[in-house]
């Protein structure tokens, strides 16, 4: 037991060990200690965050789908209706096309009878006169008759 | 353990001397009186222990990076949160400012000054007779002088009454001397005779608080420093011990090889657990100086 200055010696390199230990050791392992622990928990929430994210986007997307298969059946269905309209509007103008035909068909058809029977009453009193100067053989003054033949040609 | 040189050591000298040889001092002196001694072999081994020691830590520390780490950061970041976990549990201030480094610094550097015991006795002295001579000596533990472990405790202790002072102002130190822990009187009707003298008597309070805490502040540096002191150089003894039941014949080697293996197994446990008491208590002394009563 003897107590000297070694003593003493010993608490001035404590004394330095501490100082160098608290400004030069501790600081830098607790910052990278801390920074990490920091990071690590900031990324734990990144990824939490992320997670939540993607929950919300995939409800989103399911919502839009739902929307837009609506639509779609939407569009169909007007489409569809819109394509029967058509085909009735085609179907009633084609018909009155067909009746407007037909009229002027009929129309035209009437004109031709019409001209063929002046044709015909045309060409009958000649015939008619023909025959009558075959029949007759004689001298008929065509003049003289031509009222009376036109009678007959009205009558026909 | 290295018989050889005992037992050159043993031609030379008595089992006394020899005992002796081993737990002298590499002394020098540096004036007048006894006091102006230095142990130049304690000093140089703490010395040169401490700065390897919280070298290697800085080396590490000083590129220590948050993202992932080396395994040499890894592992005095092991060190660091053990130390630090030990700290957090026991004071409840500001750590990081003083209280975990230092309790770091102790904790590595008492570990390895206690290590030194792994040394095998008579190779150290070997190494020095090799360089020194045959009367040169070298304690290689500096922990196992008495300098060393009351160095630690009073620099502890001079800490402590710093804290002190600085947490709870020169007066309230000096108050919480004499009112800690008992109380204080307190004004009272007494209502009969031992009430009357309960009252009279109270200001011995002051006397038995003001005791109580001499008593403290002198049984903590001295339980301090004694339990350390008292492991490492009973350990050293024992060691000696050994080595020297080796040289007493060809004979007693082995068995005394095998003891001392067994005894540098268990002193495993012994040095890191002494280390581990004396950051304990430097922790504790210097939590509870921040704590008012």
């Amino acid at each position: 037991m003897n107590i000297n200055f070694t003593l003493i010696a010993q608490a001035i390199a404590f004394a330095v060990l501490i100082w160098f230990t608290v400004k030069f050791v501790w600081p830098p392992l607790l910052k990278a200690i801390e920074t990490r622990q920091k990071e690590i928990a900031d990324g734990l929430a990144a990824a939490a965050d992320g997670r939540n994210a993607l929950e919300a986007a995939a409800k989103k997307s399911e919502i839009t789908l739902t929307e837009a298969k609506q639509k779609a059946s939407e569009i169909i269905a007007q489409a569809e209706k819109r394509g029967s309209q058509i085909i009735e509007e085609a179907k009633g103008n084609a018909k009155v096309e067909g009746e407007r035909i037909l009229a002027g068909a009929k129309a035209e058809i009437d004109q031709e009878v019409n001209r063929a029977k002046e044709g015909l009453r045309a060409q009958v009193s000649t015939l008619a006169i023909a025959g009558a100067e075959k029949i007759l053989r004689k001298e008929i003054d065509a003049k003289a008759h031509s009222e009376l033949l036109s009678k007959l040609a009205a009558e026909l | 353990m290295a018989t050889e040189h005992a037992t050159n050591v043993q031609q030379a000298l008595t089992p006394s001397g020899y005992i002796e040889h081993h737990l002298a001092f590499n002394a020098k002196s540096l004036g007048e009186g006894a006091f102006w001694t230095l142990h130049v072999d304690t000093f140089a081994m703490s010395v040169a222990l401490g700065l390897v020691v919280m070298g290697l830590v800085w080396l590490v520390a000083r590129k220590a990076t948050s993202g992932v780490p080396t395994k040499s950061q890894a592992f005095v970041e092991l060190v660091f949160g053990f130390i630090d976990d030990q700290v957090k549990n026991i004071f409840h201030g500001n750590r990081h400012a003083f209280i975990a480094p230092t309790a770091l610094t102790v904790f590595l550097w008492v570990l390895v000054l206690n290590s030194m015991d792994f040394l095998p006795v008579d190779w150290v002295a070997g190494i020095v007779a090799f360089f020194g001579g045959h009367h040169a000596t070298w304690r290689a533990v500096p922990t196992s002088d008495i300098n060393t472990t009351f160095a630690l405790a009073l620099a502890v202790w001079f800490l402590m009454l710093f804290f002190s002072i600085k947490v709870k102002g020169l007066f309230g130190w000096i108050h919480e001397l004499f009112a800690a822990p008992f109380g204080t009187p307190k004004l009272f009707m007494p209502k009969s005779v031992m009430g009357f003298i309960g009252l009279i008597a109270s200001p011995l309070l002051y006397l038995a608080n003001f005791a109580f805490n001499m008593i403290e502040y002198i049984s903590k540096p001295l339980s301090h420093a004694l339990r350390l002191f008292g492991n490492m150089y009973a350990g050293e003894v024992i060691f000696l011990l050994l080595g020297m039941w080796a040289a007493s014949g060809v004979a007693w080697v082995l068995p005394s090889a095998i003891l001392g293996a067994g005894w540098s197994i268990f002193h495993i446990l012994i040095v890191a657990l002494q280390a581990f008491i004396f950051m304990m208590l430097t922790v504790v002394y210097l939590a509870m100086a921040h704590e008012s009563h």
